[in-house]
């Protein structure tokens, strides 16, 4: 009887706990019920997400679950971000903790289709280099046999690190340490003599943590492709649409010259009928998307495009520092494409 | 005792008669001097040790006077002026001692964690007090903790609510580790006991649960409820993330206690069980009565140990995401302006964490004495 009890009130603490929602209903619905994005992003990556001193998630990724929430929701803070480590990151995505993983996450064919989940369009092209001090004198990646390589576990990172070095028929000795400050440490106190993750993760370390950013180059080499794109759930076509057409209508933003200043002159004034349909002026095509027709223009009033997007939280201006690169529009001959919206 | 009085007899005596003058000890054997030969000097290898430390001492300290106070950057100042200054650059702490203790919980609703915290560690220091110890602490308990609860979740009485994925810092690693201990103390005792029971199939559960969760590490145990779990759910249920790591550590923290109880279980004379089955008193009634009030004050080194150590290794939560004192102070780190201070950082939670535990060992030593007053010889 006592034990009956205690097991009833177990079950009770566990459902008070837990969110039943209808298995039925899309993830669209479930968002516009609940009032906000669930969102997945790093536990702190500079430029990308990362709590500011007061708490608030900025970065790029950051940004783009603001913008998906700003088209759904008409109000670009109404997310609700969960930090998740690289290893349970697809995990928080399927179990439903999260509808979408802003996560720098790579796209890869495994991870597309046996991981349960879709990728929406690439929001940041970044490729795996190395860095190394200056004074040893290696120019080319070809130069590595026998280096002892700091890198960051449970990521493509570790996996690449190991191919590039079986296909060149080199030895490498790795060091491997989970935390992005000791990685840092460990390869600026010389415990190992390269350090390997993303180009634009090796630009900001050396910008910001090197005492003399002079002393160490990024060699020539990208040893992989690291497309990083948000994720949603497998089997949810309405909601992968909105997110794909979210970073599109982000990216046609900063094509067509649509910035958050700009905007609310643009939607009034513009002639361009690119820009009228994009903004919702003419057409309906937010009710394609299962929104509101104002979906492009709040995300790009509250967020901006794009390029503000990069500029506010990686580009030049920031310490990070980041040019453009492959990540510039189609037009300036970056990778940067949006397919049209129409 | 008997030594000093004969002493001081022979003193008194000495300098009533007046004609022998009290002759002090010589200096090298008494007062500094003395001390150190005693101690420090006293053999030619304990010589060589302290000379070796002392030389340390003077190499490390003070470069690190230096570093903490003399060269550091007091002010509020920006992240540059700190890169220009040679010591610690406290601006950075500054900047987010806020982030660092209370992670992302929104800015403007900060005094509700910080009350939290308040009500919780007043409490805590209440129960150390041995008069409060009353039936009426544990409904005071219940009080605190419901307004606690209330204070942090909101969406009641005008309060906003705020997801448990927007917890952190130091509310949640106290969380953390008091529901992990105060859960898993009464648990681990029942499996103590369980271990020792005659019954085989309650001897044989508790052994197999002491033995498993011990023979995997905490890592395991967080990673199993934060990633395994879920997936055996059915579609579309979920059970909160926190509420998942907090039920690991409970778990975790059971089976360590279990084995810390059940040495001071042993450690019981056989008589003390004789003589309780000889009043007639039934198991529960000589468990309660006899054998758990001496068992428990044995083990009390063994628990803190076990406490401290657990309090310690609720860091372990940034591995599935939860940003705990550790997970704030290095997500701060992450900001793009202000990266590279990481000394500072957990220089701040190590001040942090060691009141914590030094004062868990305090009180330990204290409550140590007490209890013991009974037995001392």
């Amino acid at each position: 009887m006592r034990l009956k009890s205690l097991l009833a009130a177990g079950a009770v603490v566990v459902i008070a706990g837990s969110a039943l929602p209808a298995a039925a209903q899309g993830t669209l619905d479930q968002i516009v019920e609940r009032g906000e994005v669930n969102c997945g992003v790093t536990t702190g990556l500079a430029g990308f997400s990362n709590p500011d001193s007061e708490g608030n998630w900025t970065g790029l990724d950051a940004d783009i679950c603001r913008a998906v929430a700003a088209a759904i929701l008409g109000d670009a803070e109404a997310v609700n971000f969960v930090p998740a480590t690289a290893q349970q990151r697809f995990q928080v995505l399927q179990s439903g903790e999260v509808d979408l993983l802003s996560r720098v996450t790579t796209w890869t064919l495994t991870r597309d289709t046996s991981l349960g989940l879709n990728f929406a369009p690439t929001t940041f092209y970044d490729g795996q280099g190395f860095m190394i001090p200056k004074d040893l004198g290696v120019t080319s990646a070809m130069e590595l046999d026998g280096a002892t390589v700091c890198v960051q576990p449970g990521t493509t990172t570790e996996l690449n690190l190991a191919d590039f070095f079986r296909a060149n028929d080199m030895e490498f000795e790795p060091v491997v340490i989970e935390q992005l400050d000791e990685v840092n440490a460990a390869y600026f106190s010389g415990r190992c003599d390269v350090y390997t993750t993303d180009a634009s993760g090796l630009a900001a370390t050396r910008a910001s943590v090197a005492e003399n950013p002079d002393d160490h180059i990024i060699l020539p080499e990208l040893i992989s492709k690291e497309p990083l794109s948000p994720a949603v759930r497998q089997g949810d076509d309405q909601f992968l649409d909105i997110v794909k057409w979210v970073v599109y209508a982000l990216i046609e933003a900063e094509e067509y010259g649509v910035n958050s200043e700009n905007v609310d002159d643009l939607l009034e004034n513009s002639s361009n009928p690119v820009v009228r349909r994009l903004l919702g002026a003419s057409d309906e095509l937010g009710g394609h998307l299962g929104l509101s027709n104002e979906w492009a223009y709040n995300a790009i009033k509250q967020v901006g495009n794009y390029g503000e997007i990069f500029e506010r939280n990686v580009g030049s201006e920031t310490p990070l520092n980041l040019e453009r690169g492959y990540n510039d529009l189609w037009t300036r001959g970056g990778l940067m494409y949006a397919m049209p919206v129409r | 005792m008997a030594d000093q009085t004969l002493h001081r007899t022979v003193e008194r005596a000495a300098r009533e008669d007046g004609d022998a003058p009290v002759v002090q000890p010589p200096a090298t054997r008494s007062g500094v001097i003395g001390w150190l030969k005693g101690n420090l000097f006293n053999t030619w290898y304990n010589s060589v040790i302290t000379l070796v430390l002392l030389y340390l001492l003077l190499q490390i300290i003070p470069g690190l006077i230096d570093w903490l106070l003399l060269s550091a950057v007091w002010e509020p100042a920006t992240a540059e002026v700190c890169r220009a200054a040679s010591g610690a650059c406290w601006a950075f702490i500054h900047e987010k001692y806020r982030l660092i203790l209370f992670g992302t919980y929104p800015y403007s609703e900060q005094w509700r964690p910080t009350l939290a915290v308040a009500l919780f560690l007043g409490m805590i220091l209440a129960s150390c007090n041995r008069h409060f110890w009353k039936p009426w602490l544990a409904l005071a308990w219940a009080i605190v903790l419901l307004i606690c609860g209330t204070l942090m979740y909101g969406g009641v009485l005008g309060l906003t609510q705020v997801p448990t994925t927007r917890w952190g810092g130091l509310p949640l690693t106290l969380m953390l580790a008091t529901f992990g201990l105060a859960v898993g103390f009464p648990l681990g005792i029942i499996m103590a006991l369980g271990r020792r029971s005659h019954l085989p199939v309650v001897r044989l559960l508790s052994v197999a649960y002491i033995e498993i969760i011990r023979g995997v590490p905490l890592i395991t145990v967080l990673f199993m409820a934060s990633v395994m779990f879920p997936l055996f759910l059915p579609q579309g249920v979920s059970v909160n993330n926190l509420l998942r790591a907090q039920a690991g550590i409970i778990l975790f923290a059971a089976a360590y206690l279990a084995e810390v109880v059940r040495g001071g279980l042993q450690a019981i004379p056989k008589g003390q069980y004789e003589a309780a089955d000889s009043l007639g008193l039934t198991y529960w009634q000589a468990t309660r009565l006899i054998i758990l009030p001496q068992a428990l004050r044995i083990s009390i080194p063994p628990l803190v140990n076990t406490f401290i150590g657990m309090f310690k290794d609720t860091s372990l939560v940034i591995i599935v995401g939860l940003l705990d004192l550790v997970g704030s102070a290095k997500a701060a780190l992450t900001d793009p302006a202000w990266r590279g201070f990481y000394r500072e950082s957990y220089f701040f939670i190590a001040v942090i964490y060691f009141v914590f535990c030094f004062s868990m060992s305090k009180y330990s030593q204290h409550l140590e004495k007490r209890l013991n007053a009974g037995t001392r010889r």
